[in-house]
Protein backbone atom coordinates (compact mmCIF):
# COMPACT_ATOMS: atom_id res chain seq x y z
CA UNK A 1 0.00 0.00 0.00
CA UNK A 2 1.13 3.35 -1.02
CA UNK A 3 0.36 6.93 1.23
CA UNK A 4 1.93 10.54 0.48
CA UNK A 5 2.66 10.80 3.93
CA UNK A 6 3.20 8.68 7.31
CA UNK A 7 -0.20 10.79 8.92
CA UNK A 8 -1.70 9.25 5.60
CA UNK A 9 -1.21 5.78 6.82
CA UNK A 10 -3.22 6.16 10.02
CA UNK A 11 -5.85 3.28 10.53
CA UNK A 12 -6.83 0.86 8.17
CA UNK A 13 -5.41 -1.66 10.69
CA UNK A 14 -5.20 -5.70 10.25
CA UNK A 15 -7.69 -7.88 11.67
CA UNK A 16 -6.81 -11.25 12.28
CA UNK A 17 -8.52 -14.06 14.26
CA UNK A 18 -7.21 -15.66 17.17
CA UNK A 19 -8.18 -19.23 16.75
CA UNK A 20 -6.06 -21.43 19.17
CA UNK A 21 -7.10 -18.68 22.39
CA UNK A 22 -11.11 -19.07 20.82
CA UNK A 23 -13.27 -21.37 22.71
CA UNK A 24 -14.74 -22.81 19.70
CA UNK A 25 -15.99 -22.42 15.64
CA UNK A 26 -18.98 -20.80 16.65
CA UNK A 27 -17.08 -18.31 19.74
CA UNK A 28 -14.68 -16.69 18.11
CA UNK A 29 -12.29 -14.03 18.82
CA UNK A 30 -10.36 -11.46 16.50
CA UNK A 31 -7.43 -9.05 17.18
CA UNK A 32 -7.98 -5.53 15.71
CA UNK A 33 -3.71 -4.54 15.59
CA UNK A 34 -3.95 -1.12 16.36
CA UNK A 35 0.11 -1.49 17.10
CA UNK A 36 0.14 -1.37 13.30
CA UNK A 37 -0.34 2.30 13.33
CA UNK A 38 2.58 4.66 12.04
CA UNK A 39 3.91 5.23 15.63
CA UNK A 40 2.42 1.87 16.72
CA UNK A 41 -0.28 2.73 18.63
CA UNK A 42 -4.79 3.06 18.73
CA UNK A 43 -3.52 6.75 20.14
CA UNK A 44 -2.18 7.94 16.47
CA UNK A 45 -6.23 8.33 15.47
CA UNK A 46 -7.26 10.37 17.93
CA UNK A 47 -4.40 12.52 17.93
CA UNK A 48 -4.61 13.07 13.98
CA UNK A 49 -8.16 13.80 14.65
CA UNK A 50 -8.15 16.67 17.42
CA UNK A 51 -5.00 18.19 15.97
CA UNK A 52 -6.75 18.92 12.58
CA UNK A 53 -9.97 19.84 14.61
CA UNK A 54 -7.96 22.21 16.48
CA UNK A 55 -6.74 23.36 13.28
CA UNK A 56 -9.69 24.20 11.69
CA UNK A 57 -11.34 25.63 14.82
CA UNK A 58 -8.84 27.79 14.84
CA UNK A 59 -7.09 27.18 18.16
CA UNK A 60 -3.97 25.92 16.72
CA UNK A 61 -1.91 28.31 15.14
CA UNK A 62 2.12 28.21 13.81
CA UNK A 63 4.38 27.18 16.16
CA UNK A 64 1.34 26.79 19.24
CA UNK A 65 2.35 24.95 22.17
CA UNK A 66 0.48 22.22 22.55
CA UNK A 67 -0.12 20.63 26.50
CA UNK A 68 -1.39 17.23 26.97
CA UNK A 69 -1.03 14.75 29.95
CA UNK A 70 -0.75 11.09 29.20
CA UNK A 71 1.01 8.43 30.17
CA UNK A 72 2.29 7.78 27.14
CA UNK A 73 0.71 6.74 23.89
CA UNK A 74 -1.13 9.88 23.06
CA UNK A 75 2.18 11.37 23.86
CA UNK A 76 3.68 9.35 21.49
CA UNK A 77 1.36 10.17 18.91
CA UNK A 78 0.84 13.65 19.59
CA UNK A 79 4.95 14.26 19.08
CA UNK A 80 4.47 12.89 15.35
CA UNK A 81 1.50 15.09 14.62
CA UNK A 82 2.96 18.07 16.19
CA UNK A 83 7.01 17.81 14.69
CA UNK A 84 4.94 17.17 11.35
CA UNK A 85 2.66 20.02 11.64
CA UNK A 86 4.86 22.54 13.12
CA UNK A 87 4.37 22.77 17.23
CA UNK A 88 5.75 22.21 20.18
CA UNK A 89 4.44 19.90 22.72
CA UNK A 90 4.75 19.74 26.52
CA UNK A 91 3.31 16.22 28.14
CA UNK A 92 2.47 15.95 31.59
CA UNK A 93 3.62 12.24 32.42
CA UNK A 94 3.09 9.91 35.79
CA UNK A 95 7.05 9.39 36.86
CA UNK A 96 5.89 5.85 37.03
CA UNK A 97 5.30 5.16 33.55
CA UNK A 98 8.13 3.14 31.29
CA UNK A 99 11.35 4.37 30.20
CA UNK A 100 10.77 3.72 26.38
CA UNK A 101 7.99 6.22 26.48
CA UNK A 102 10.81 8.56 27.96
CA UNK A 103 12.93 8.20 25.31
CA UNK A 104 10.70 7.99 22.49
CA UNK A 105 8.92 11.38 22.97
CA UNK A 106 12.24 12.95 23.52
CA UNK A 107 13.47 11.62 20.62
CA UNK A 108 10.61 13.00 18.72
CA UNK A 109 11.37 16.56 20.65
CA UNK A 110 9.18 17.20 22.70
CA UNK A 111 9.36 18.08 26.32
CA UNK A 112 8.12 15.87 29.60
CA UNK A 113 6.65 17.68 32.53
CA UNK A 114 6.77 14.69 35.65
CA UNK A 115 3.62 14.29 37.51
CA UNK A 116 3.85 12.32 41.02
CA UNK A 117 3.45 8.09 40.56
CA UNK A 118 0.61 8.40 43.50
CA UNK A 119 -2.73 8.92 41.52
CA UNK A 120 -1.12 7.90 38.67
CA UNK A 121 -3.37 9.47 35.20
CA UNK A 122 -5.49 11.27 37.57
CA UNK A 123 -2.61 13.60 39.03
CA UNK A 124 -1.33 14.19 35.23
CA UNK A 125 -4.50 15.51 34.25
CA UNK A 126 -4.64 17.57 37.52
CA UNK A 127 -0.78 19.06 37.23
CA UNK A 128 -1.46 19.41 33.24
CA UNK A 129 -4.62 21.76 34.30
CA UNK A 130 -2.43 23.56 36.96
CA UNK A 131 -0.10 24.28 34.15
CA UNK A 132 -2.64 25.46 31.73
CA UNK A 133 -3.70 27.77 33.93
CA UNK A 134 -0.72 29.41 34.20
CA UNK A 135 -0.10 29.69 30.78
CA UNK A 136 -3.13 30.31 28.42
CA UNK A 137 -1.22 30.95 25.37
CA UNK A 138 -0.60 26.73 25.42
CA UNK A 139 -2.95 24.79 24.13
CA UNK A 140 -4.44 21.56 25.68
CA UNK A 141 -6.60 19.12 23.54
CA UNK A 142 -7.31 17.49 26.22
CA UNK A 143 -8.09 13.85 24.79
CA UNK A 144 -10.22 13.04 28.03
CA UNK A 145 -13.02 15.37 26.86
CA UNK A 146 -12.30 15.92 23.00
CA UNK A 147 -15.21 15.04 21.01
CA UNK A 148 -12.15 14.34 18.20
CA UNK A 149 -11.18 11.92 20.32
CA UNK A 150 -14.62 9.73 20.05
CA UNK A 151 -14.91 11.51 16.55
CA UNK A 152 -11.71 9.63 15.12
CA UNK A 153 -13.27 5.77 16.14
CA UNK A 154 -16.67 6.73 15.36
CA UNK A 155 -15.42 7.47 11.67
CA UNK A 156 -12.76 4.39 11.36
CA UNK A 157 -12.24 2.35 13.49
CA UNK A 158 -15.93 1.15 13.92
CA UNK A 159 -16.46 1.68 10.09
CA UNK A 160 -13.34 -1.11 9.93
CA UNK A 161 -14.16 -3.21 12.10
CA UNK A 162 -17.87 -3.14 10.58
CA UNK A 163 -16.37 -4.17 7.01
CA UNK A 164 -14.07 -6.94 7.98
CA UNK A 165 -16.48 -8.52 10.30
CA UNK A 166 -20.00 -7.56 9.70
CA UNK A 167 -21.07 -10.37 11.47
CA UNK A 168 -19.42 -8.90 15.04
CA UNK A 169 -21.72 -9.84 18.55
CA UNK A 170 -19.28 -8.29 20.82
CA UNK A 171 -16.13 -5.24 20.71
CA UNK A 172 -13.70 -5.21 23.59
CA UNK A 173 -11.38 -2.57 24.02
CA UNK A 174 -9.38 -0.90 26.82
CA UNK A 175 -11.33 1.94 28.91
CA UNK A 176 -8.87 4.90 29.20
CA UNK A 177 -10.32 8.23 28.02
CA UNK A 178 -12.77 6.43 26.80
CA UNK A 179 -12.87 7.89 23.19
CA UNK A 180 -12.19 4.37 21.64
CA UNK A 181 -15.22 2.23 23.44
CA UNK A 182 -17.66 4.79 22.95
CA UNK A 183 -16.68 6.20 19.62
CA UNK A 184 -16.56 2.64 17.86
CA UNK A 185 -19.44 1.36 20.63
CA UNK A 186 -22.06 3.86 18.79
CA UNK A 187 -20.73 3.44 15.54
CA UNK A 188 -21.67 -0.29 15.76
CA UNK A 189 -24.63 0.14 17.73
CA UNK A 190 -25.90 2.03 15.54
CA UNK A 191 -25.32 -0.37 12.88
CA UNK A 192 -25.42 -3.68 14.49
CA UNK A 193 -28.64 -4.88 16.42
CA UNK A 194 -27.85 -6.23 19.67
CA UNK A 195 -24.06 -5.61 19.96
CA UNK A 196 -22.41 -5.83 23.09
CA UNK A 197 -19.84 -2.96 24.07
CA UNK A 198 -17.66 -4.28 26.44
CA UNK A 199 -14.63 -2.36 28.62
CA UNK A 200 -11.99 -3.62 30.05
CA UNK A 201 -10.16 -1.25 33.01
CA UNK A 202 -6.84 -1.95 34.40
CA UNK A 203 -7.07 -2.82 38.43
CA UNK A 204 -3.54 -1.41 39.51
CA UNK A 205 -1.85 -2.50 43.22
CA UNK A 206 -2.38 -0.16 46.34
CA UNK A 207 0.54 1.68 45.53
CA UNK A 208 -0.66 3.54 42.70
CA UNK A 209 -4.29 3.79 44.20
CA UNK A 210 -3.80 2.81 48.05
CA UNK A 211 -4.58 6.48 49.91
CA UNK A 212 -6.60 7.90 47.37
CA UNK A 213 -10.34 8.87 48.52
CA UNK A 214 -13.42 7.41 47.01
CA UNK A 215 -15.16 10.67 46.14
CA UNK A 216 -11.40 12.05 44.10
CA UNK A 217 -13.11 9.17 41.53
CA UNK A 218 -12.22 10.58 38.11
CA UNK A 219 -14.36 9.95 34.94
CA UNK A 220 -13.64 11.56 32.11
CA UNK A 221 -16.08 13.94 30.23
CA UNK A 222 -16.22 11.62 26.92
CA UNK A 223 -17.44 8.99 28.87
CA UNK A 224 -21.27 7.77 28.64
CA UNK A 225 -21.85 4.57 30.45
CA UNK A 226 -25.19 4.01 28.32
CA UNK A 227 -22.87 2.90 25.33
CA UNK A 228 -21.19 0.47 27.32
CA UNK A 229 -23.31 -3.26 28.05
CA UNK A 230 -20.44 -4.43 30.20
CA UNK A 231 -17.46 -3.26 31.86
CA UNK A 232 -14.92 -5.82 33.66
CA UNK A 233 -11.68 -4.70 35.98
CA UNK A 234 -8.67 -6.87 35.46
CA UNK A 235 -5.50 -7.25 37.92
CA UNK A 236 -2.12 -6.84 36.87
CA UNK A 237 -1.49 -10.62 37.41
CA UNK A 238 -4.40 -11.52 34.91
CA UNK A 239 -3.17 -8.62 32.05
CA UNK A 240 -0.17 -10.17 32.42
CA UNK A 241 -0.82 -13.68 32.18
CA UNK A 242 -3.06 -13.19 29.03
CA UNK A 243 -0.18 -11.13 27.20
CA UNK A 244 1.82 -13.81 27.43
CA UNK A 245 -0.81 -16.36 26.59
CA UNK A 246 -1.36 -14.34 23.63
CA UNK A 247 2.50 -14.57 22.81
CA UNK A 248 2.81 -18.29 23.53
CA UNK A 249 -0.08 -18.89 21.90
CA UNK A 250 -0.91 -17.03 18.81
CA UNK A 251 2.64 -15.52 18.35
CA UNK A 252 0.99 -12.23 18.75
CA UNK A 253 3.34 -9.75 20.74
CA UNK A 254 1.04 -7.31 22.57
CA UNK A 255 1.75 -4.83 25.09
CA UNK A 256 0.19 -5.58 28.76
CA UNK A 257 -2.81 -3.08 28.65
CA UNK A 258 -4.06 -6.06 25.43
CA UNK A 259 -3.39 -8.56 27.91
CA UNK A 260 -6.10 -7.03 30.24
CA UNK A 261 -8.46 -6.40 27.04
CA UNK A 262 -7.69 -10.23 26.60
CA UNK A 263 -8.91 -10.86 29.65
CA UNK A 264 -12.69 -9.28 29.54
CA UNK A 265 -12.87 -10.95 25.97
CA UNK A 266 -12.33 -14.62 27.36
CA UNK A 267 -14.76 -13.92 29.66
CA UNK A 268 -17.41 -12.64 27.80
CA UNK A 269 -16.67 -15.49 25.25
CA UNK A 270 -17.00 -17.97 28.13
CA UNK A 271 -20.20 -16.79 29.05
CA UNK A 272 -21.42 -16.95 25.60
CA UNK A 273 -20.21 -20.35 25.37
CA UNK A 274 -21.83 -21.37 28.15
CA UNK A 275 -25.15 -20.27 27.00
CA UNK A 276 -25.16 -22.15 23.88
CA UNK A 277 -24.46 -18.53 21.96
CA UNK A 278 -22.55 -17.61 18.52
CA UNK A 279 -19.99 -14.85 19.34
CA UNK A 280 -17.76 -12.99 16.65
CA UNK A 281 -15.75 -10.98 19.62
CA UNK A 282 -13.50 -8.35 18.16
CA UNK A 283 -11.04 -7.18 20.84
CA UNK A 284 -8.89 -3.91 20.41
CA UNK A 285 -4.86 -4.47 20.65
CA UNK A 286 -3.77 -1.05 21.10
CA UNK A 287 -0.05 -1.52 21.28
CA UNK A 288 2.63 -3.77 20.55
CA UNK A 289 4.64 -4.89 24.01
CA UNK A 290 8.11 -3.07 22.40
CA UNK A 291 7.33 0.03 25.01
CA UNK A 292 7.53 -2.72 27.96
CA UNK A 293 10.10 -4.69 27.99
CA UNK A 294 11.54 -2.66 30.38
CA UNK A 295 8.82 -3.10 32.78
CA UNK A 296 10.14 -6.76 33.32
CA UNK A 297 6.85 -8.14 31.68
CA UNK A 298 8.19 -10.80 29.36
CA UNK A 299 10.70 -12.58 31.14
CA UNK A 300 11.08 -14.67 34.39
CA UNK A 301 8.11 -15.99 35.92
CA UNK A 302 4.82 -14.41 36.25
CA UNK A 303 5.33 -14.04 39.98
CA UNK A 304 8.59 -12.08 39.18
CA UNK A 305 7.07 -9.87 36.14
CA UNK A 306 4.42 -8.83 38.70
CA UNK A 307 6.63 -7.76 41.32
CA UNK A 308 8.40 -5.89 39.12
CA UNK A 309 5.11 -4.58 37.81
CA UNK A 310 3.56 -3.37 41.21
CA UNK A 311 3.54 0.61 41.11
CA UNK A 312 3.73 0.55 37.14
CA UNK A 313 1.23 1.98 35.01
CA UNK A 314 0.96 -0.13 32.33
CA UNK A 315 -1.80 0.64 30.37
CA UNK B 1 -17.89 -22.16 50.27
CA UNK B 2 -18.52 -18.71 50.68
CA UNK B 3 -18.59 -15.98 48.47
CA UNK B 4 -15.29 -13.94 48.63
CA UNK B 5 -15.20 -10.53 48.78
CA UNK B 6 -12.07 -7.98 48.50
CA UNK B 7 -11.79 -4.86 50.05
CA UNK B 8 -9.73 -1.42 49.15
CA UNK B 9 -7.04 -0.26 52.24
CA UNK B 10 -9.54 3.02 52.76
CA UNK B 11 -12.11 0.53 53.83
CA UNK B 12 -9.96 -1.81 55.65
CA UNK B 13 -10.82 0.59 58.74
CA UNK B 14 -14.08 -1.61 58.61
CA UNK B 15 -12.89 -5.02 58.32
CA UNK B 16 -10.26 -4.68 60.92
CA UNK B 17 -7.58 -4.39 58.43
CA UNK B 18 -8.79 -7.24 56.82
CA UNK B 19 -7.80 -7.51 52.57
CA UNK B 20 -10.25 -10.08 52.39
CA UNK B 21 -13.74 -10.98 53.82
CA UNK B 22 -16.36 -13.81 53.13
CA UNK B 23 -20.26 -13.86 53.18
CA UNK B 24 -23.38 -15.35 52.31
CA UNK B 25 -26.62 -14.34 49.86
CA UNK B 26 -28.43 -14.84 46.51
CA UNK B 27 -27.33 -11.43 45.68
CA UNK B 28 -25.09 -8.39 46.37
CA UNK B 29 -28.08 -6.80 48.14
CA UNK B 30 -28.27 -10.18 50.56
CA UNK B 31 -24.31 -10.39 50.43
CA UNK B 32 -23.59 -7.02 51.82
CA UNK B 33 -26.35 -7.21 54.39
CA UNK B 34 -25.04 -10.21 55.76
CA UNK B 35 -21.32 -8.56 55.95
CA UNK B 36 -22.69 -5.20 57.56
CA UNK B 37 -23.90 -7.56 60.68
CA UNK B 38 -20.41 -8.37 61.40
CA UNK B 39 -18.84 -5.52 60.00
CA UNK B 40 -20.60 -2.22 61.09
CA UNK B 41 -20.79 0.45 58.96
CA UNK B 42 -19.39 -0.82 55.68
CA UNK B 43 -22.86 -1.10 53.48
CA UNK B 44 -23.12 2.30 54.31
CA UNK B 45 -20.21 3.17 52.71
CA UNK B 46 -20.92 1.45 49.49
CA UNK B 47 -24.85 2.17 49.41
CA UNK B 48 -27.14 5.12 49.58
CA UNK B 49 -30.80 5.47 49.33
CA UNK B 50 -30.27 5.54 45.52
CA UNK B 51 -27.85 2.04 45.28
CA UNK B 52 -24.27 1.52 44.89
CA UNK B 53 -22.78 5.05 45.34
CA UNK B 54 -21.26 7.22 42.10
CA UNK B 55 -17.89 6.71 43.28
CA UNK B 56 -17.88 2.88 44.01
CA UNK B 57 -17.48 0.25 41.72
CA UNK B 58 -18.13 -3.26 42.59
CA UNK B 59 -17.23 -6.25 40.57
CA UNK B 60 -18.49 -10.04 40.34
CA UNK B 61 -15.54 -12.41 38.78
CA UNK B 62 -13.99 -9.79 37.55
CA UNK B 63 -17.28 -7.69 35.68
CA UNK B 64 -19.05 -4.79 37.02
CA UNK B 65 -22.11 -5.54 38.80
CA UNK B 66 -23.96 -2.00 37.19
CA UNK B 67 -23.99 -3.96 34.20
CA UNK B 68 -25.56 -7.21 35.22
CA UNK B 69 -28.22 -6.12 37.35
CA UNK B 70 -26.19 -4.26 40.27
CA UNK B 71 -27.50 -4.67 43.94
CA UNK B 72 -30.00 -7.00 42.63
CA UNK B 73 -26.98 -9.41 40.77
CA UNK B 74 -27.19 -13.09 41.64
CA UNK B 75 -24.14 -13.91 43.01
CA UNK B 76 -23.42 -17.60 44.14
CA UNK B 77 -20.55 -19.66 46.19
CA UNK B 78 -17.31 -19.16 44.94
CA UNK B 79 -17.95 -15.95 43.28
CA UNK B 80 -15.18 -13.27 43.95
CA UNK B 81 -16.79 -9.75 44.59
CA UNK B 82 -13.92 -6.91 44.32
CA UNK B 83 -15.17 -3.20 45.58
CA UNK B 84 -13.07 -0.77 44.56
CA UNK B 85 -12.96 3.23 44.32
CA UNK B 86 -14.05 4.59 41.07
CA UNK B 87 -11.03 5.19 38.74
CA UNK B 88 -10.02 5.52 34.68
CA UNK B 89 -7.58 3.33 33.68
CA UNK B 90 -6.49 2.33 30.01
CA UNK B 91 -3.31 3.26 27.71
CA UNK B 92 -3.08 7.68 26.97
Amino acid sequence: MRYESILDAVGGTPLVGLPRLSPSPDVRLWAKLEDRNPTGSVKDRAAAYMVAAGEKDGLLYPGATILEPTSGNTGISLAMVARLRGYKLICVMPENTSEERRILLEAYGASIVASPAAGGSNEAVRVAQGLAAEHPDWVMLYQYGNEANTRAHYETTGPELLTDLPEITHFVAGLGTSGTLMGTGRFLREHVPGVQIVAAEPRYGELVYGLRNLSEGFVPELYDESVLTSRFSVSSADALRRTREMLSVEGLFAGISSGCVLHAALGVAAKAQAAGQRAEIALLIADAGWKYLSTGAYGGTLAEAEARLEGQLWA
Amino acid sequence: MAIEVRIPTILRSYTGGQKSIEGTGSTLDELLADLDGRYGGLRERLVDDAGLRRFINVYLNDEDVRFIGGLSATVSDGDTVTVLPAVAGGSR
